[in-house]
């Protein structure tokens, strides 16, 4: 670590750096990484700023008209707005439909992925450094929730609790804590069998605190390339399970369901109804990925120059 | 060794039999099957009877009895919908399913690999740029749309490949496969590419990161002053090293194919069982369903258990436990 | 590329030149929904009964409009009031080449209500019925009470052979062992999941179908089915989504048939409970169950826009429904229109009902089991919101919707306040809604099965009852067209339109569309 800084701290002219300022100067080394990131915040943006910036409120069923559905881009609405691109079967303006949308995907993406992270890695590191029992009975329900299809779940709780975002976080989170957790498990056996941890563990430090302070930062590598890869995944496989008819509510369309709902139109020459949705989801999942694959390049302590 | 898997085996009889409790109990809550099942036109008197005869007048718990009764003697029950054992109906999409799993993986791991490594040796080559580009639109696109879009180019527009269904099968081994013959190959191609698109991309990253995060350690520095060959470092000792996630997780994936072929073989009709399971569930077929979860913990099990063996094989860091020791 | 492609039309239309007679009598058909079974008597389920008239015929057969038509039957008639006698088919040679009997019908009468492990058999139509041979070619059958119905029960009845099939099991018929009939087809071949082929009965004793084969391929998805017709993996297709009709009908090498069904898609409303689930006042609290008031319910039906769900949601390929059945079917009233989109008549009969200012609502409604049900449910959703009756939308798939549709309260009664469904008359006349939908929900008679509002009427009960006892057509066609009428008066339900389905077929094929919704090999003809 001390050699990293020392190096950094001969090749750039700035006086006194933070660790953040450091972090941040190398994350934007990268041109594709920081227009991802920008994108990103763009979006975000977006979604937040939704109801101000959209002509219609699309969960608001007084302000859609099935008389305004499946128009296409550029045209104008019973209410006289333009809806610049278009509108699906239903009437939703498909512009303020895509940022109301983004709202919901976004956060169910994120909220899932990290509390299915944040289980999983606590789990398969506990598997992963206890061992015996504690990990057989672990691994054992791992497996069994790998066997579960997510249909399934989010079909049960659908009927138990009926639909709601909440639900399908939920579902979502169940469907992928089990690919962390393996995941973890795999990366952290190795670890464990490394001469630091046995040093650490010489040194008579906590088990909590070999685990969680040295194995852990050890096993970062493929956790955030399978986190962003799954967060990115939550968002297309909400997006599945609408397919199914087991996502979220037709009423409250999130991107995927916007997405469902357009693949039946997808050979009736009504482009605009599933491609626009596509290609925010599309921007969405990528600039996630981009800066994830950067945050692991710059966060990873075996990855530096 | 052997007291490892045989424990591993005992667990897995103990998950199934979990399992088996979560599904049984878990879709009586979805819903009741009668009126997935009755014809509109029967009356009171007609769904009594229907209801007496599937036996789902009983109590739940002696439901599950009856059924833990009849699975001990290898009787999963009668599949609501066919009226036939589910456990033969399952067997019978089986070979087309794993058929097209492995397909799936062989394409992953074929494509996901070498692009992996390349990316991996070369990051700032732009075709190293252009693969991670590509990998990302694998996993952004969800299955559905982007099965149909391939349905749409190289069958509907270019005319190469059949749409949907699965081709002539010939018999390998005893086994009934459609990859024998060209038309079966011709058949199972998009939907195989259909189902690994997510895998590639996941395959591409993960060695990707691997052969990056390896280049920069001691060991290949140490090689490289030793003057081992580029090629052997590559080929010997990095791929040895980073094959440990990628193996974990392609393995774990094998499972995942499985279950997500639900979605590729509803777009291209395909006769597997995850559109045995997903038409099951949609009718609440208990008996399949159960059935269905029951094979697959199995399945999984066996799966980790040869990728826990792998490991120990791949690196000799790894030793296979036993538990309580 | 391009003289590649033409060299490969030249060699495509030489080979058809030498072979298109043979492949051309090859008919490959995407169905919608796959049956689950090749025994005829299994489950009483569409799809399986549209497949089993291939290769087994009823004594009266259903024609395209549901008419009824002499099959191995010749004729029937009542000779009293408990007697029914059928004249059977003289001649007519099951698949393996044995005589057709009364025998027969005898053993087909027993095994049909009565097949180990049938989720849903056809008891339903054969119960109070007792079957006696008179002589090889006659059969009587005889009911506790005057029934008239009986010849639209028997044309649900597909006639097995008495010595392949009716001590054989289900998976004999799977197998093809005994799946003998004596219809157009024969059974050929069945891969659960992937195909059925059946090839042509040459045999057989009526109209003799113009083609040697016939292979059904289930292709669930709709867009996946439309892509298989434009790939010409299929020569024809059942279910065209409404989205694709007019991408198809713009294509000169498709032809599109289309047709009615028996079946309407209508509202239910709770009118049973004082206080219902899913209504609430504008704050949210709970209110007295409006959907009792006759008013509000004519309210809801006029502000629904029948012409902008179909025109809108299903893309012009629906009718507007005013009452059970659509016009020509036995027992519809010819006075019954569609009831005209009025806001303001809504507005101002909710206002004259004590609301004014609205209330909340919830309606619920399937999103897998009719054409475009969610779509309807979000747009009557919208309508009614602007009437004021502010309603949220839930959806969900059929196997959680029907079970709490039917009994999902606590109690065992519906759960829901305000519901999507529909209803095919399998019978083809209009007792068959009247007496599940509109009766009175009554367990002992077993009526009103599936009268998930509960409305009840004693006057109309008793229109119903006396029907189901008239044997005379003219009567009971006036007892059922008066029941509907009132029922349409209380807003029992309100029907929103009828559905049609369309079939695509490649140039030179067309479909005859049927009202039962089958996809008939038989019905397919060259043009």
């Amino acid at each position: 670590m001390t050699d990293t800084a020392m190096q950094s701290a001969s090749t750039a002219p700035v006086k006194i750096e933070t660790p953040f300022q450091r972090f941040r100067a190398e994350y934007f080394e990268s041109r594709i990484a920081a227009t991802a990131f920008f994108i990103f915040v763009a979006i975000v943006l977006l979604a937040i700023l939704a109801p101000w910036i959209t002509p219609q409120n699309p969960y608001d069923l007084a302000q859609v008209d099935v008389l305004d559905g499946r128009l296409p881009p550029g045209s104008e609405a019973f209410a006289g707005y333009t809806m610049w691109l278009g509108s699906d079967g239903a009437g939703r303006d498909l512009y303020s439909a895509i940022l109301y949308g983004l709202r919901i995907s976004i956060s169910v993406g994120l909220a899932s992925g990290v509390i299915a992270l944040f289980i999983g890695m606590t789990v398969g590191l506990i598997a992963a450094y206890l061992g015996g029992r504690t990990e057989a009975v672990i691994m054992r329900v791992v497996d069994l929730q790998l066997s579960f299809p997510a249909a399934l779940v989010a079909l049960m709780l659908v009927a138990a609790l009926g639909k709601g975002v909440d639900k399908i976080i939920l579902a979502l989170v169940v469907a992928q804590w089990a690919y962390y957790a393996r995941t973890v498990r795999a990366t952290a056996l190795v670890e464990r069998g490394k001469e630091y941890v046995e040093a650490a563990q010489c040194l008579g430090l906590s088990r909590m605190r070999v685990v969680f302070r040295h194995i852990l930062p050890n096993c970062m590598a493929p956790l955030i390339v399978v986190g962003t890869v799954q967060t990115a995944h939550a968002v297309s496989l909400e997006a599945t399970l609408s397919f199914l008819g087991v996502g979220l509510p037709q009423t409250e369309p999130s991107l995927g369901v916007l997405i469902a709902n357009g693949f039946e139109y997808m050979l009736s020459g009504r482009y605009w109804i599933s491609v626009f949705p596509g290609i925010a989801l599309l921007l969405t999942v990528a600039s996630i990925n981009l800066v994830g694959d950067q945050l692991r390049d710059v966060l990873n302590p075996r990855m530096k120059k | 060794m052997t007291v490892f898997v045989i424990r591993r085996l005992m667990q897995a009889f103990l998950v199934v039999f979990l399992m088996s409790v979560i599904v049984f109990f878990g879709v009586n809550i979805v819903g009741d099957p009668i009126y997935m099942l009755v014809s509109p036109d029967a009356d009171q008197a007609d769904i009594e009877a229907a209801i007496r005869r599937l036996g789902l007048d009983r109590p739940i718990w002696e439901q599950y009895f009856l059924f833990l009764k009849g699975a001990v003697q290898g009787n999963l029950g009668d599949s609501f919908v066919f009226g036939q054992p589910a456990l033969k109906l399952i067997l019978h999409h089986m070979p087309a399913t794993l058929e097209l799993a492995f397909s799936a993986l062989f394409l992953a791991i074929v494509f996901g690999i070498p692009l992996g490594l390349f990316s991996g040796l070369y990051p700032d080559n732009p075709v190293s740029k252009g693969i991670m580009a590509g990998s990302i639109l694998g996993f952004s696109l969800p299955t559905f749309w982007v099965g149909l879009m391939l349905i749409l180019l190289f069958a509907v527009e270019l005319g190469w490949l059949p749409s949907t269904g699965r081709g002539d099968t010939a018999s390998v081994f005893g086994i009934q496969t459609s990859l024998a013959t060209w038309d079966g190959i011709r058949h199972i191609f998009l939907p195989a590419l259909n189902l690994s698109l997510l895998k590639i991309s996941l395959a591409i990253r993960l060695t990707r990161a691997g052969v990056r995060e390896a280049m920069g350690q001691d060991y290949v520095k140490y090689a490289r002053a030793k003057g081992v060959s580029t090629k052997r470092i590559i080929f010997v000792h990095v791929m040895k090293n980073i094959m440990i996630p990628v193996v974990t997780v392609m393995g774990l994936e094998f499972g995942s194919l499985i279950g997500f072929s639900v979605v590729t073989e509803t777009i291209f009709a395909w006769p597997g069982m995850g559109k045995l399971l997903i038409d099951a569930i949609l009718q609440l077929d208990r008996p399949v369903v159960v059935a269905y979860l029951m094979i697959m913990v199995l399945f999984f099990v066996l799966i980790n258990l040869m990728v826990d063996i792998l490991y120990s094989i791949l690196d000799p860091r790894v030793r296979l436990q036993d538990q309580g020791a | 590329m391009r003289k590649l492609t033409a060299a490969a039309a030249v060699t495509v239309s030489a080979l058809a030149l030498f072979t298109g007679a043979a492949y051309a009598e090859k008919l490959t058909i995407g169905l919608a929904s796959e049956p689950t079974s090749m025994d005829p008597h299994f489950h009483n389920l569409g799809p399986n009964n549209a497949m089993s008239v291939h290769m087994f015929d009823r004594l009266i057969a259903q024609d395209e409009k549901q008419r009824l038509s002499p099959g191995l039957a010749v004729s029937w008639k009542p000779i009293d009031d408990l007697t029914w006698e059928f004249k059977l088919r003289e001649g007519v040679k099951f698949h393996d080449g044995s005589d057709f009997n009364a025998d027969d019908v005898i053993c087909t009468m027993e095994r049909a209500p009565d097949v180990p492990n049938s989720p849903s058999g056809y008891g339903t139509y054969l119960k109070g019925k007792t079957f006696k041979k008179i002589d090889d070619y006659t059969v009587h059958a005889i009911t506790e009470s005057p029934y008239p119905l009986m010849a639209n029960d028997i044309s649900t009845i597909p006639v097995i052979s008495d010595s392949a099939g009716c001590g054989a099991a289900t998976e004999d018929f799977n197998a093809g062992t005994a799946a003998i009939g004596t219809g157009p087809f024969k059974f050929s071949n069945y891969k659960p999941g992937e195909s059925i082929t059946f090839v042509r009965n040459d045999e057989y004793w009526g109209n003799k179908p113009a083609w040697s084969e016939v292979e059904f391929r289930p292709i669930k998805s709709g867009p996946s089915r439309v892509a298989a017709l434009l790939a010409g993996d299929v020569d024809m297709i059942a279910g065209v989504p409404t989205t694709d009709i007019q991408t198809l009908d713009s294509k000169d090498d498709i032809q599109l048939s289309q047709g009615v069904s028996n079946r309407v898609i209508y509202l239910h409303m709770d009118q049973f409970r004082e206080n219902s689930p899913y209504v609430k006042g504008n704050d949210g609290s709970d209110i007295k169950n409006p959907l009792m008031d006759q008013r509000v319910r004519q309210a809801i039906s006029k502000a629904i826009n029948r012409d902008a769900i179909v025109d809108r949601v299903m893309e012009g390929v629906a009718i507007p429904a005013g009452q059970l059945l659509p016009e020509g079917f036995f027992g519809v009233s010819d006075i019954l229109q569609p009831v005209a989109y009025d806001p303001e008549g809504a507005k101002a009969l909710l206002a004259e009902a004590g609301y004014g200012d609205g209330f909340q609502l919830t309606i619920h409604g399937p999103n897998d089991r009719y054409i475009n049900d969610s779509k309807i449910a979000e747009a009557i959703g919208q309508m009614l919101t602007r009437v004021g009756i502010k309603t949220a939308v839930e959806t969900m798939p059929r196997s959680v919707y029907f079970g709490r549709a039917s009994r999902g309260s606590p109690d065992g009664l519906p759960e829901f306040s305000f519901i999507l469904v529909g209803w095919g008359a399998g019978s083809g006349e209009a007792s068959s809604p009247l007496k599940s939908l509109i009766h009175t929900y009554d367990n002992d008679k077993g009526f009103g099965s599936s009268n998930r509002g509960r409305h009840s009427n004693a006057e109309i009960d008793g229109l119903i009852e006396e029907a189901l006892r008239t044997v005379d057509d003219e009567k009971r066609q006036d007892l059922l067209a008066k029941s509907t009428e009132m029922a349409i008066e209380n807003v029992a339900i309100i029907p929103t339109h009828f559905q049609v389905n369309t079939w695509a077929a490649k140039k030179g094929l067309k479909y005859i569309p049927r009202t039962d919704e089958y996809t008939l090999a038989m019905g397919v003809v060259k043009e």
